[in-house]
């Protein structure tokens, strides 16, 4: 995917379009830059994440410290950087995976179209079902095909139509051709990367607003994951989508825009933090922080 | 607002829920979290029966049985006390850990050292059958083994053929647990006794049993407190002892706890149940403390070798 | 077992050496030899059982044949002298499978329970306290069933149950005593509901962390991932850890015969008496007179026996056969 080469940087403050109901506030960023990325969807998109100042605990240890981050609606927005240094765990908070974690504590606050997802009234099923995540390793139900897509929409009374959205939810995942004639078949029996294109289906066929991807092909062989980068690209637009990825050159493939997290250590103990953020283009041959262009050249990590 | 291909046909197409509205449950998921909560309620329940069926019975026993505790109760013989019977279960279950303790720690060991995957397949099965055996059929190959055959019925019933019934019932529990404990040993130990070119026979008695002592008394324990309560074998093997004074010979028949309570639970005297009772409370007291303790040494030890 | 070159000139050394080698390959092969003896001796046993048991009955299998199982005349007595067990394989089935009935379902409540909801601490309070409840001695758990749950269970959970589901011929009229074959199952509910819970637990905490964290993440609730993915998975191990419950309930002599009354009819009416093979065993085994009553007993023995260890070897293959490992049957 190439970006127009437009260099024109537009510094405008737009607020995010007012949510429908319980106005929320709004969700302008300190840093809102308009940006020839932002210039392809016709504006600055609104922002569906907000993180304020977010920081993560386990126990006593901080894993993540005062993370500012504003990700736009229909974007796919990269989180790169050398392991350790606190990807997954944001990620994972986007939708309350870590609540499942027990000395797990957040600070700061995350907010999705304007609503706190660590708020009192949240409910965190309704987070998840309305943010999808894809895990690194497959894990796919041992179920036929058919049912391991089928089985959300069910959950959620999807009941009529079911067969379709099972197929519209597999061409979305590009594995339609592949599996028409065995729905019926266990999903184990399935490659790697096609039960990885199994897994985003599962996903998206209940159609969440968001997508996040936890290095979702790094298990995969290079094909597949050729694969699930265009998959990347068709789905964008229609879903929100945040990928974890340790492979630069994917982030530069496939990222609207681009944050490098590394691990600060000025304190007294390592903390992850987030360095920079910006265009994937400008992250990639104009980074500000020395720290990112040491490691997007290859000098560390 | 879809700036990219659409091949599945799915954008366009407005989602059944707006994704801006605040994050309380949308659609069905109301419903649905009530259910999950109900669900989540009896099971709880069902957990809280279980200890609170436990606790019945624990202070049922506790209540009742303490009226008839009392040092006279548990040095005499009948009609005072039960002393005969606690030294008679005393004596058959030692006998029984005699026997069994050394079977099933071998036992473990051919498992964890020499048996390859058909011959471990076929031991483990013999194990799992043994420990599913039914007390009573125990009690009754027993007593057509060694009782019968030694003439008529009436004679032949003695504390030590009651020690050799409850040994089987005791093996596989001892097999079983011992086998877990080497498991557990790490193979680092013994690798490096094979790599000094150590004989397999010196590896095993001076470096994995000293470490799987500490797992076999534990689970020696646990299944002497699982023998000290059985009634069946004993009912038929050695159920004429002498509850009015002490036997110390296991060559004769002997008293002991869990048939006194059987026959007195049986017989419609009410005085007999308060015996009863004292008798319960006493094995019962001392069933539920090994059982605690040997458990407690046992998640301790795990702790330790996996720490 | 190589040794290196002679070191020079020590011949005792060397025949140290010798001496020490032979003495180790005796001792493996002698530790061999008593490990494996135990093991085969194990075996031995158990065959020795099967054998003996069926030995002993064979007077009884000549006179009455196959027809002893479904035979329901139990008469001791000089004048009759005849005997079949079809009361008491009734008794046995119809009290071990409502106890299993019950049962079940409760143990693996708990089974969730505990590795599903309870926090850690919660769990570490709760797991042995239920494991506790399989330390009770069946003696003592009879004897209060005698005593206290038998009068309860005939003054308010009979009638209860008969008002009530009184059109189901499992709840007939109450009895006069509390003794029947529902007290029985009660007794026996009690003993394996431990038993089951324990297996299931250990089952439910194996399921992957990331095949259920995959059912969370697409906006399940916590039942959802229960009955989508963990317990679909476990399925054919909870049966088995079922059959296990039935078989201790199948095999129970003591508690059994405390408070199931040892009538003798066959009847699908819970709250009548009944009596199962092992109950009338440890009944009537240290009174036989009679030959033929003897060889019965035994007989039911040989039944019990059978019915008992095919409950067990049946759970044992499934577990071996459809061990977890991604769900998949192997």
């Amino acid at each position: 995917m190439n970006l127009p080469p437009s260099r024109v940087r537009i510094r405008t403050d737009q607020p995010a379009a007012p949510p429908s109901t319980n106005g929320a506030g709004s969700v302008a960023l300190p840093d809102a830059v308009t940006t020839s990325a932002d210039a392809q969807w016709g504006g600055a998109p609104e922002v569906v994440f907000d993180s304020r100042d977010v920081s993560v605990f386990y126990g006593a240890k901080q894993a993540l410290a005062g993370v500012n981050l504003g990700i736009r609606r229909g974007q796919i927005t990269a989180l790169i950087g050398p392991s350790g240094c606190g990807k997954t765990t944001f990620l994972r908070s986007l939708n309350r995976m870590n609540d499942s974690v027990p000395s797990f504590r957040i600070e700061g606050e995350i907010l999705y179209h304007g609503h706190d997802i660590y708020g009192g009234n949240v409910d965190q099923v309704e987070v998840r079902r309305r943010i999808g995540m894809v895990f690194q390793k497959p894990n796919p139900f041992p179920k036929s095909i058919y049912d391991n897509i089928a089985w959300a929409p069910r959950n959620l009374g999807m009941r009529s139509g079911l067969s379709d959205r099972v197929e519209k939810a597999l061409r979305g995942a590009a594995l339609w051709d592949e599996v028409k004639d065995r729905l019926k078949d266990s999903a184990l029996g399935l490659s790697g990367g096609q039960q990885q294109r199994l897994c985003i289906a599962r996903a998206i066929a209940i159609e969440p607003d968001v997508l996040l991807l936890d290095e979702p092909a790094s298990a995969l062989d290079p094909i597949a994951t050729g694969a699930i980068e265009d998959l990347m690209h068709s789905l964008k637009g229609r879903f929100t989508i945040v990928i974890v990825t340790h492979n630069m050159q994917q982030a530069a493939r496939v990222a609207d825009r681009t944050a490098f997290f590394s691990l600060e250590t000025s304190g007294e103990k390592p903390v992850g933090a987030l360095i920079e953020f910006d265009d994937t283009e400008r992250i990639f041959s104009s980074p500000r922080d020395p720290r990112t262009r040491d490691y997007v050249t290859g000098r560390f990590g | 607002m879809s700036g990219s291909s659409d091949p599945a046909g799915f954008g366009g197409k407005p989602q059944a829920y707006d994704p801006a509205a605040p994050l309380t449950p949308t659609g069905n998921l109301r419903r649905r979290q009530i259910f999950s909560k109900v669900t989540e309620y009896m099971a709880t329940i069902a957990a809280l029966g279980a200890i609170a069926v436990l606790v019945i019975v624990v202070f049922a026993v506790v209540r009742h049985g303490a009226d008839a505790i009392s040092w006279d109760f548990i040095i005499k013989g009948a009609p005072e006390g039960v002393a005969p019977a606690l030294v008679g279960s005393a004596i058959i279950v030692a006998i029984a850990t005699l026997i069994a303790t050394p079977l099933g720690v071998l036992i473990a060991l051919y498992l964890n050292q020499y048996a390859g995957r058909r011959a471990a397949g076929f031991v483990s099965l013999t194990m799992d059958v043994m420990n599913g055996l039914p007390a009573i059929i125990i009690g009754i190959f027993i007593f057509t083994f060694m009782v019968k055959k030694q003439g008529t019925l009436a004679i032949g019933q003695a504390g030590w053929i009651g020690g050799v019934a409850l040994s089987i019932i005791m093996v596989p529990l001892i097999a079983r647990g011992t086998q877990g404990v080497l498991r557990l040993i790490p193979k680092s130990q013994s690798e490096a006794a094979d790599a000094l070119g150590v004989a397999r026979w010196r590896t095993v008695l001076s470096v994995i049993l000293p470490s799987a002592l500490g797992g076999i008394l534990t689970v020696t324990i646990l299944s002497i407190a699982r023998a000290a309560g059985e009634t069946a074998p004993l009912l038929l093997l050695t159920s004429n002892g002498d509850i009015s004074r002490v036997v110390l010979n296991p060559l004769e028949a002997l008293a002991s706890g869990p048939v006194r309570i059987y026959t007195l639970s049986e017989e419609a005297n009410p005085e007999g149940f308060t015996e009863a009772w004292g008798l319960s409370l006493l094995f019962i007291s001392f069933i539920l403390f090994a059982s605690m303790g040997a458990r407690a040494l046992l998640a301790r030890s795990k702790r330790k070798t996996s720490s | 077992m190589s040794s290196a070159a002679t070191p020079a000139g020590s011949r005792a050394a060397v025949r140290r050496r010798d001496w020490r080698k032979r003495g180790d390959r005796f001792g493996d092969a002698a530790l061999y030899i008593i490990c494996a003896g135990a093991a085969v001796l194990g075996a031995l046993v158990l065959i020795l059982i099967a054998y003996e048991i069926v030995n002993e009955a064979r007077p009884a299998i000549d006179k009455f044949g196959l027809g002893f199982i479904t035979s329901t005349e139990w008469k001791p007595t000089e004048q009759f002298n005849i005997f079949g067990a079809g009361s008491l394989l009734f008794g046995t089935l119809l009290s071990s499978f409502f106890a299993l009935l019950l049962g079940a379902p409760i143990a693996i409540s708990i089974g969730l329970f505990l590795s599903q909801l309870a926090p850690k601490a919660v769990r570490g309070v709760v797991a042995p306290l239920v494991e506790l409840l399989a330390a009770v001695p069946s003696v003592i758990l009879g004897f209060w069933g005698i005593l206290i749950l038998a009068p309860f269970v005939k003054s308010t959970i009979e009638p209860a149950l008969h008002d009530t589901l009184g059109f189901i011929p499992l709840f007939g009229e109450p009895q006069t005593t509390g003794s029947s074959v529902f007290t029985a199952s009660l007794i026996l509910t009690i003993m394996i509901i431990p038993i089951i819970s324990a297996v299931s637990r250990d089952l439910f905490m194996s399921v992957p962390r990331e095949l259920q964290d995959g059912a969370s993440a697409l906006g399940a609730t916590r039942w959802e991932v229960i009955r989508g993915v963990v317990l679909p998975s476990t399925a054919s191990g909870v049966i088995a850890a079922s059959l296990l419950g039935l078989g201790r309930a199948l095999g129970e002599a003591i508690a059994v015969a405390q408070v199931i009354g040892a009538g003798s009819e066959i009847s699908f009416d819970l709250f009548k008496t009944g009596d199962t093979l092992a109950a009338r065993i440890a009944n009537q085994f240290p009174g036989a007179l009679t030959e033929l009553h003897i060889a019965s007993l035994y007989y039911c023995a040989a039944l019990l026996l059978v019915i008992g260890v095919a409950a067990n070897l049946i759970a044992s293959w499934i577990g071996r056969r459809f061990s977890y490992a991604g769900g998949e049957l192997r």
